[in-house]
């Protein structure tokens, strides 16, 4: 069997934006001196004229984003999740957000397999704070292959983006022939008692989790839900009907992210169990990011407990 | 300047004023202290110095302008409805449900805004990122950007001073509207951000002081920007309320509207001082 390939989505980030940067050049890339780790630095290396270090005041950068933006051109920003959604939340908010521009926020190193760094660094909120604002749309994608198109969507499309990418590297899980769209979940895999619904790296981990519920004859619809919002209502109703029970799994804060998003489409159009498994309304730590993905219990065997939770609670 | 010229600004400043009283009286709230503190910079901008054009607010080479203090948004759309950008009949609407001037600036729904302000630092920020849009892709058009004395204690204020002058933005003034009044006392006591003028220079940037209601010293100030590499800070020696009487450097009217009686004396000080022009 050959290896997996992995490949962390910020590396897929500085490649689509350098294919971005060959065919047009009515838009510019701006980092707030992290360009090395967020993969700006590719751009830059390729493209030095159309790269513009703000340094380390990322509050500053989102407005010049917006101001940028508001001249009719578009503008990539880049930080650490932590920065770019955190610090920066409000200058997002009013500046960029409130007037609807086009700035496309590609923010790295989230949650927390940030690893080493520790607490300080590791992002588990910027879903929430993201989908708080009107009018942003807030995709994570799961691997390099919907990375890659994410990134190129985005740049089509009108309006500010929030888009989440990881420093660990992560298997790739889609080939040259997936279709990626804005606003739309993928099933990934057919099912009948229950629907995982996952984003970002745990997408990898819920086919594993199909797997091994499928060997205790668990039959588990897979669906991959890179666009946080616009959340795919439909798919979500969809399989709440067709399924009874769903678990949702991220690596983010249970408050607020892809678990609160499905609950919210959930409890107001078709009321099933939903158990949610992410980070729970806690820090992180400083560890190697995959021996942190098994404390934090973001695997695939913490997905079939959660599944079997849900499926007790559907037949209660 | 010719005296014919100034006579008329003199008047439109004046009229800008009125607008402003008009605005938040009729809203019952609003900025009025330090909207009038900046009525001869916008009327100087608006009517003599920016490449705009009113039937066309979206012109891609206009001069593009960012009110950061974006409180004193009453001015801003006195000087655009006086400048034809919209009936000054809107003014009477400010505040209100569903109408087009919201309590700050908002791009999306008013003609001749090109920034939405409101929390204070960011707009310089905007600015600036407007004159790198301008320089990075050669077009010709200023930023002008007004700034509040009190908003400069704001960090992002001076993250974007940094990133100005680190880039050579010499298509960028600032003014900054230094009436020295905030909303919970004078900027001394509150957290005292002077001396502006040092604090500028320090960071590289070209700045001119002057006073902030006389036109001969806007008009040399904004000439004398045209001519340096840096980017330029105007500090504006104001009066927060200036032209109506009792409002002239009183902290109390930075965030209160004037009621049926004051609006009505004010409007009539104004209108005289009108008149005698």
């Amino acid at each position: 069997m050959s290896e997996i390939k992995k490949i962390a989505t910020r590396e897929s980030y500085g490649k689509a934006l350098v294919e971005l940067g060959e065919k047009y050049d009515n838009f510019i890339v701006m980092d707030a001196d992290l360009a090395a780790a967020t993969k700006t630095g590719v751009f830059k290396k390729q493209f030095p004229d159309r790269f513009y270090n703000c340094g380390i005041a990322e509050q500053n950068m989102m407005s010049l984003a917006a101001g940028f933006a508001s001249t009719g051109k578009t503008v990539f920003v880049s930080s650490f999740a932590m920065f770019a959604a955190g610090r920066a939340f409000e200058q997002v908010r009013n500046s960029i957000g409130y007037p609807h521009l086009n700035v496309k926020i590609c923010a790295s190193h989230a949650g927390i397999s940030v690893g080493e760094d520790g607490a300080t660094h590791q992002c588990c909120e910027d879903i929430a704070l993201m989908r708080t604002i009107p009018g942003m749309t807030v995709i994570n994608p799961a691997d390099d292959v919907e990375a890659r198109l994410a990134v190129l969507k985005a740049f089509e499309m009108e309006g500010p983006v929030y888009i989440r990418l990881g420093r660990l590297a992560v298997p790739v899980v889609f080939d040259d022939n997936y279709k990626f769209e804005i606003g739309k979940g993928v099933e990934l895999k057919s099912g009948s008692d229950l629907t995982i619904i996952a984003t970002g790296l745990m997408v990898k981990e819920a086919l594993e989790a199909q797997q091994m519920l499928e060997s205790e004859g668990i039959s588990a619809r897979v669906i991959n839900m890179a666009t946080i919002k616009p959340i795919d209502s439909e798919i979500i109703v969809k399989s709440a009907r067709e399924t009874g029970a769903i678990v949702t799994a991220e690596e983010h804060s249970v408050i607020g992210g892809l678990g609160s998003a499905v609950c919210d489409v959930v409890c107001e159009q078709c009321p099933v169990p939903v158990v949610k498994l992410g980070v729970y309304d806690r820090f992180g730590m400083s560890g190697a990011a995959n021996d942190l993905l098994d404390i934090f219990g973001l695997r695939a065997k913490d997905i079939v407990v959660k599944a079997k939770e849900a499926l007790a609670l559907k037949n209660k | 300047m010719d005296s014919k010229l100034k006579l008329e600004l003199q008047k439109t400043a004046t009229k800008v004023r009125m607008g402003a009283i008009v605005g938040t009286h009729a809203a019952k709230s609003g900025h009025p202290g330090g909207s009038l503190s900046i009525a001869e910079i916008l009327t100087y901008l608006y009517f003599v110095k920016m490449k705009i054009d009113p039937e066309n607010p979206k012109m891609e080479e206009r001069d593009r302008f960012v009110l950061s203090k974006g409180h004193a948004a009453p001015a801003l759309y006195s000087v655009l409805a006086e400048r034809g950008f919209f009936s000054t009949e809107e003014i009477k609407k400010l505040r209100k449900p569903g109408e087009m001037l919201q309590g700050h600036p908002d791009l999306k729904k008013v003609p001749g805004v090109d920034m939405s302000t409101g929390s204070l630092g960011q707009g310089i920020s905007a600015a600036c990122g407007m004159a790198l849009s301008a320089k990075h892709f050669g077009d010709k058009y200023k930023v002008y950007c007004i700034c509040g004395d009190g908003e400069i204690e704001e960090g992002q204020v001076w993250e974007a001073a940094m990133f100005a002058a680190s880039k050579n933005l010499s298509n960028l003034t600032v003014f900054v509207d230094l009436n020295m009044l905030q909303i919970d006392g004078t900027i001394e006591q509150v957290n005292s951000p002077l001396p502006v003028d040092k604090k500028f220079e320090a960071f590289n940037w070209h700045v001119i002081t002057i006073d902030g209601h006389d036109f001969d010293q806007i008009e040399a100030a904004l000439y004398e920007a045209e001519k340096t590499d840096k980017p330029v800070a105007i500090i504006a020696n104001t009066v927060k309320g200036k032209g109506v009487s009792y409002m002239e450097n009183q902290v109390g009217w930075h965030g209160s509207a004037p009621n049926d009686e004051q609006c009505e004396i004010a409007l009539k000080e104004l209108n005289e001082k009108l008149a005698s022009l």
